[in-house]
Formats: C-alpha cells, sequence, structure tokens
C-alpha cells in the first residue's frame, strides 16, 4: 500500500476507534462527544450562523496578522540584510527569539489597546514577524553570487535585477516564511482570544467550555482543526512547486 | 568577542525605547523600566512569589522530561523505521500547527484542574517537535557514517553509541531547545487559562487587577530565564560538536 | 622509469582462471535490484581476479557499477549471482583485513583527527599502548602530525581524506578498496594524493583496488586498469601498464602513459558517450 493511503487508513482507524469508545460510553459524554456528533454539531452551527460573527472575526484577525507579519517581516529583512553591522548586532537576539515565551507579553498589550482586535493582531505579529525576517534574510543569502552577475552581463538596472532575477530565486525561502507566518498567526490569534476576548473562535470555545456547552465546543474545535489543516495542505502544496526549484 | 559589542548596543536601544515609550503612555498603561526592575525585586523577595516560581518549574520540569525522553524515543524508532516515519511525518507536522490552545478543554475535561492538566499542555506543545528532530536528525544522517561501521565490523550497540548517537546528537540538541521553549509555553498558557497557582496565575490576575508594574515584571523575569537556558544549551551545543 | 616506457608496446590482458592463489576473486558476480515497474541491472557479469599485492583501478562511465562491484568485493552487500572470494574463502560480511575508504568525506566531525585515526583500533579492543604506536605512526605517514588535535570541521576536503585513509591505515588491511577518494579534489591535490597513496601501497604490501573516473590517475597509478561498460557493467578490457614499484606523478610525462591513457579512452569514449546521448549523465 502507498504511503499516502496508509496514512488515511491510519487516522481513520483512530477516528473509528475514538467513535466507538464515545458510542460505548468508554469515554464519558462529558468529557467528549463522538466525532460523527461533533460533525453533526459543526453542520448545525454553520447552518444557523449563531457563530458567524466570531468566525468572521477570527478569520479577519488572522489575515490581518498574516499580511502584516509577511510585509513587516520582509521589509525589515531586507533593511536589516543591507546592513551588515546590524544584521551581526541583531544575529544572536534573533536566534533566541523563540526561545521568548512572546505571549506573556499578550497582558501588555491588553493594558495598551485594550481587549480587543488590536492587542491580539500585535501579539500575532509580535510571534510572526520574526520567522519573516529570518526566512527574508535566508533567502537573500542563499542567492548564488552568479546570478546577479548574471544580471550584470545583461546590462540591467538595479530594480529590474531585484524584481526579474532576485525576486524569484528568493520566493522558495520566502514562503517558507509565509507558511511559518501563516502558522503562527492562527495559533497567535486563537490562543489570545482563548485567554483573554471578548470575541472571536477562541473565546467562544472558552465561553461553551465555561458553560459546558460541550456540543458547541467540539463543534467548534473541529472547525478549528479542519481549516488548518485544509489551509496547511494547500501551502504545502505551493511549496512542494516552489521547493523544486532550490539549489541543492 | 566584538560582536557582542554591537548585540549590547541594540539591547540598550531597545531599553531607551521602553524608557521613551512609557513616558509616552504613562505608568498606567507601561511600566518603566526602572519600575519593572524595583517591582521584581520586591515580589522575589515574597515566600508567596517563589511559591508560586516552584508550582510552575515543578509542572515544567515533569512536562520537560517527559517531551525530551518520548520524542528522542518516538522520533529514532521513526527514523530508523523509513515507512513508519514516512507515513507519521505529515501526521505530526499537521498536529504542529494547529493551536493546541483549543485543545485545552478537552485536556480539562480529561485530567482536571490539577498540575497533571498543566504537565500534559507543556507535553502538547513540546513532544511533537522534539520528535521530529529526533526523526530528521537519524534521516539526515550520512549514509557513509553507517557503511564506515559496517566496514570496521562494529557491533550493532558500538555502532549505535560510538557512531551513531554523536552523529545525531547537534540536531537533537535543536529540537531539544525548540522543546524548551515550547514546553514552557505551554505550562504557562495552561497556567493563564485554568489555574489557582503558578506564574501563568498571577499574569491572569494582575491583568484583573490593572497591576501593569507586576506583569512586566513577570514577563521580564520569564524572557531572562528563557533566554538564559537557550543560550547555556546553544553554548553546550557548540562545545560538544566542535563546530 | 620502466623499460615500457622505452617504447615497448602497451601489452593487453584478457581475464583468466585463477592462476596461482589470487588475493581476491570475483565469478560471475551480478547485481540486480528490484524496483516497483522494473528490475535494474545494475552490474555483471563480472569476472576479476587480483593477485596479491597488486594495485588495480577500475574505470568505466557513471552509473555502470563500479561503487557496486566494491561493495560485493568489501562484503557490504551480496552479490545476486556468482560468487566473491577473498583469501580463498567466500566472502559473507566484511571480512577481516578489508579496508575501505568511501568517495564522501567519512571523517567523525566529534572527533579530533587522532581520535578518528584511534577509532577503529579502541572498537577492536587493542592493546593502548599499541594504539598509539599505530596512530602515531599513520598519522606522521600520512602528514598529518601537526593537526592532530584538530577536528575535522578545520581541515581541507584532502585534510579529511588524509585522516580516512590513515584511519585505514591503522587496521593493517591487506585489501585496500578505495572509491573515488579523490574525486572531490582539484587536479593538483588529486596528483599528489595519487604519490601518497602509492607511497602508502609500497609501505604496507597491500592489495589495492582504485576505483576512479579518472583516466590519467588510473594509468598512472595502476599495475592494472580494467575498463568497464556501460550498465549491467561488465569488464571489456584490461590493460597492464607495466609500471615499476617506484613510481610516482612523474610518470605523466612519458609517451607511455600517452599511450595508456589513449588506449583507454579508446574503449571508454564509446560508451561515455552512450551515457551522454541518453541524458542521464
Amino acid at each position: 500500500m502507498s504511503e499516502k493511503w496508509l496514512r488515511i487508513t491510519i487516522v481513520t482507524a483512530m477516528i473509528a476507534l475514538v467513535e466507538l469508545l464515545c458510542q460505548t460510553g468508554v469515554i464519558p459524554r462529558m468529557v467528549m462527544i463522538a466525532p460523527s456528533q461533533m460533525v453533526v454539531e459543526l453542520a448545525h452551527i454553520l447552518v444557523s450562523g449563531q457563530f458567524s460573527a466570531d468566525i468572521a472575526t477570527t478569520f479577519t484577525n488572522i489575515a490581518i496578522s498574516t499580511v502584516l507579519s509577511i510585509l513587516l517581516g520582509f521589509v525589515a529583512g531586507l533593511i536589516i540584510y543591507s546592513l551588515p553591522s546590524l544584521r551581526d548586532a541583531l544575529e544572536p537576539l534573533l536566534a533566541s527569539y523563540y526561545a521568548v515565551p512572546t505571549f506573556v507579553f499578550y497582558p501588555v498589550f491588553i493594558t495598551l489597546f485594550g481587549v480587543g482586535s488590536a492587542s491580539i493582531i500585535a501579539i500575532a505579529v509580535l510571534l510572526a514577524v520574526v520567522s519573516m525576517v529570518t526566512a527574508t534574510l535566508n533567502g537573500l543569502d542563499r542567492i548564488p553570487r552568479v546570478l546577479r552577475k548574471t544580471g550584470q552581463i545583461y546590462r540591467m538596472s538595479r530594480v529590474k535585477t531585484a524584481l526579474l532575477i532576485e525576486l524569484p530565486a528568493t520566493l522558495p525561502y520566502l514562503f517558507t516564511g509565509v507558511k511559518l507566518s501563516v502558522a503562527y498567526a492562527f495559533i497567535g490569534v486563537i490562543a489570545s482570544e482563548f485567554i483573554l476576548s471578548g470575541a472571536g473562535i477562541g473565546y467562544a470555545i472558552a465561553y461553551a467550555y465555561n458553560l459546558f456547552e460541550n456540543g458547541h465546543m467540539y463543534a467548534l474545535i473541529l472547525l478549528v482543526l479542519v481549516t488548518v489543516t485544509i489551509v496547511n495542505t494547500f501551502l504545502n502544496m505551493i511549496d512542494r512547486r516552489l521547493q523544486a526549484r532550490r539549489q541543492r | 568577542m566584538p560582536k557582542l559589542a554591537g548585540t549590547l548596543i541594540v539591547l540598550l536601544t531597545f531599553i531607551l525605547l521602553w524608557q521613551g515609550f512609557h513616558l509616552l503612555v504613562g505608568a498606567s498603561a507601561i511600566a518603566s523600566p526602572l519600575q519593572t526592575l524595583v517591582k521584581l525585586g520586591s515580589l522575589l523577595g515574597t515566600a508567596e512569589f517563589w511559591e508560586n516560581i516552584s508550582e510552575t518549574m515543578r509542572a515544567f520540569v515533569a512536562a520537560f522530561v517527559l517531551s525530551l525522553a518520548g520524542g528522542i524515543a518516538l522520533g529514532i524508532v521513526l527514523g530508523v523505521r523509513r515507512l513508519a516515519g514516512n507515513v507519521a511525518e505529515p501526521i505530526l507536522t499537521t498536529l504542529y500547527s494547529i493551536p493546541k490552545v483549543v485543545l485545552y478543554p478537552l485536556v480539562l475535561l480529561c485530567f482536571g484542574l490539577g498540575i497533571s492538566a498543566k504537565i500534559a499542555f507543556g507535553v502538547m506543545h513540546g513532544l511533537i517537535p522534539i520528535t521530529l528532530f529526533s526523526m530528521n536528525a537519524i534521516r539526515q544522517m550520512k549514509p557513509v557514517y553507517r557503511r564506515t561501521s559496517q566496514v570496521m565490523r562494529l557491533s550493532p550497540s558500538q555502532s549505535a553509541f560510538t557512531v551513531i548517537l554523536p552523529a545525531i546528537l547537534p540536531e537533537i540538541i535543536s529540537g531539544v531547545r525548540l522543546g524548551f521553549s515550547l514546553t514552557l509555553l505551554g505550562v504557562l498558557i495552561g497556567e493563564m487559562f485554568a489555574s489557582q497557582r503558578g506564574l501563568g496565575f498571577l499574569l491572569t490576575s494582575a491583568i484583573n487587577l490593572g497591576h501593569i508594574d507586576t506583569i512586566m515584571a513577570i514577563a521580564l523575569l520569564l524572557t531572562v530565564f528563557a533566554v538564559t537556558c537557550n543560550s547555556l544549551m546553544m553554548l553546550f551545543d557548540r562545545q560538544l560538536t566542535h563546530r | 622509469m620502466s623499460a615500457a616506457a622505452a617504447g615497448a608496446k602497451v601489452v593487453t590482458l584478457m581475464p583468466q582462471p585463477a592462476p596461482v592463489e589470487a588475493h581476491a576473486t570475483l565469478r560471475g558476480v551480478t547485481r540486480v535490484f528490484q524496483l516497483p515497474k522494473s528490475t535494474l541491472h545494475a552490474l555483471g557479469p563480472i569476472d576479476l581476479d587480483l593477485a596479491k599485492g597488486e594495485f588495480f583501478s577500475v574505470v568505466g562511465p557513471s552509473g555502470c557499477g563500479k561503487s557496486t562491484l566494491l561493495d560485493i568485493l568489501a562484503g557490504l552487500s551480496p552479490p545476486q549471482s556468482g560468487t566473491a572470494h577473498f583469501e580463498g574463502k567466500p566472502v559473507a560480511g566484511v571480512p577481516d583485513g578489508v579496508g575501505v575508504v568511501f568517495q564522501e568525506d567519512a571523517s567523525f566531525p566529534w572527533l579530533n583527527v587522532r581520535d578518528n585515526v584511534a577509532f577503529g583500533l579502541r572498537r577492536a579492543g587493542v592493546d593502548p599502548a599499541e594504539i598509539t604506536r599505530r596512530v602515531d605512526y599513520a598519522v606522521g605517514f600520512m602528514g598529518l602530525k601537526d593537526f592532530a588535535t584538530s577536528f575535522p570541521a578545520q581541515l581541507s576536503g584532502g585534510m579529511r581524506q588524509r585522516v580516512c585513509i590513515a584511519r585505514t591505515l591503522v587496521l593493517q588491511p591487506r585489501l585496500i578498496l578505495l572509491d573515488e577518494p579523490f574525486g572531490a579534489l582539484d587536479q593538483q591535490t588529486r596528483l599528489l594524493m595519487g604519490d601518497e597513496l602509492l607511497r602508502l601501497w609500497r609501505e604496507t604490501s597491500a592489495t589495492v583496488l582504485l576505483i576512479t573516473h579518472a583516466l590519467d590517475e588510473a594509468a598512472m597509478l595502476s599495475d592494472r586498469v580494467g575498463v568497464m561498460s556501460t550498465r549491467p557493467g561488465t569488464f571489456i578490457d584490461f590493460v597492464e601498464t607495466g609500471w615499476e614499484r617506484d613510481r610516482d606523478s612523474r610518470v605523466v610525462s612519458t609517451p607511455h602513459f600517452g599511450d595508456i591513457t589513449a588506449r583507454l579512452w579508446e574503449k571508454l569514449r564509446v560508451e561515455a558517450m552512450k551515457i551522454m546521448s541518453s541524458g542521464k549523465v
């Protein structure tokens, strides 16, 4: 059996096992509802639209955070790349950045901006932006010098070289940064909504948990899981196409 | 180490910006660097604060040890058994990208509100990256090392301990570094969401009480702790591998 | 230089059944790989006899199975059919007395030069005093004495290969197999490393089998060169060089060297062009 089918079989088997354990009551309803039940509940809430506002809020926040991180990260990466002494100074800090539990600064943003989208976007961007910076630096590093020389031989202007030669050459690496930014934006937004917020999917899950509304809670959890899987699969597809271009 | 001078300048600039920002928005929004340090100092003087620290640390250490042992073992198995590794990898990377917070209610429903839930959160965050890095460490190992141990007619255990282990160690340490940070984060977020003790809980109650200096003091403490540990691990890595 | 340099023609020999006790033999060896949708005949049939103390090179186009041949002779991989013998006994697993130098850098980055070279001896439980003696000798012999405490990351590619050769040398192998050991080095370094290899060969009196894609290297270093065809690789020619035992890279300036190289290329060119036109270089 090919790997893909093996994987699908295993995942399906595990879900079936959970389903069985829930239906027979080995896993109590109070703890978790059956997967089939989750799907039904999800269908309900999508149709009834009772969480549409929250869903819209979350996805908007994620989208804004992603775009901001990518743009800021890319520009910052360009600037840092062009100032080698700045880069040398920042390099140890960038390497340690993800050691910092960035999320603990969320309360600081709440104090600044209050509870709302602004704080959430701020912390999500803070989480995501450095991965874009690192990816940009990495990509610019990896442009083989011979490509730039080729541009010179063709007597191309600086701008043209950047757009027609350097940018396509960096694209596979930049896209790695994009993927990571999306992932961190998802995590940052939903975690923030979960901990302290008034709106959004994360908030709705926490709210449902506090009110023992397992049906709604699991429906929303399933929604997040499915969305993340779809987005990731899509991004990975693009990534694979781009990675084929990478210099070995 | 001349390069470190540049880094220090950047840090100083950051502190100056912090001070400037504080003057801009006022003490009720952002505490100044000095105020933060003073508050941290006074907190560290109280027994209660230390109890909270130990609560967090107990959960963290347990979670980290579990993630480490489980992640390395699982990663090595998946690295050696190619088929299992190829099948499992996309599943693991997908699980990795799920915002694990959304699964917290499930964990709480399973483990209740005690320290075991916190440990579970930590492991949820740290296990997968350590597994993936360990798996990759085995896969990336140069095949010529194995052939060399064959030619030298080493026994399987000699091969494992004197060739394979040193060869994969750097990659594993990278995974451990990441796992460390993520496990800490998992425990903290868990405490922020559902706990009556620990540093995460102190953060949440400080938010509710509007004590910005406490918030920043704890954030500073955690940052310093995390960065110090990370730097130590990086130093250890460099020492060990002579690269 | 040898008598052959005086203008005698190159003598070509076809393979003979093992007369006197050959040091290592391959008889009717083939290797077939089963792929999902086809079978790949990687090698064979191969008949080869290595005389004791001989320096034998194998040249051939890419993908002809040269490395597979080495693997089979070293016991790293079994033949599909046919037999492999070393010192009269069938090869099952890596025999005692066989050393291999690989194409890729196999030096262990976590050990310094001395520890790298001593590695095999320590694992085999050799007496520490003996280890020190042999390691000192090998490190000196390969010109690594000034770098004994350096780590491979601090050394050039050529130095690292010397470490690998030293590591093989200390085990006192009677058969030394080298798989394009100098492939990653520049031409000038290669020529000098070739001289080192000849020194090693004379010093240890080992039998040497060298795989190389460089005709000049094969022609310069060997007593005998085997030319392989494209996949599935078989020997299509054996060329005796007739060099003296105390030769070095300066043989390249003799006309005889040109004759040998021409002879090798004559057969090899046809095979190499087949690869080129198939697009899979």
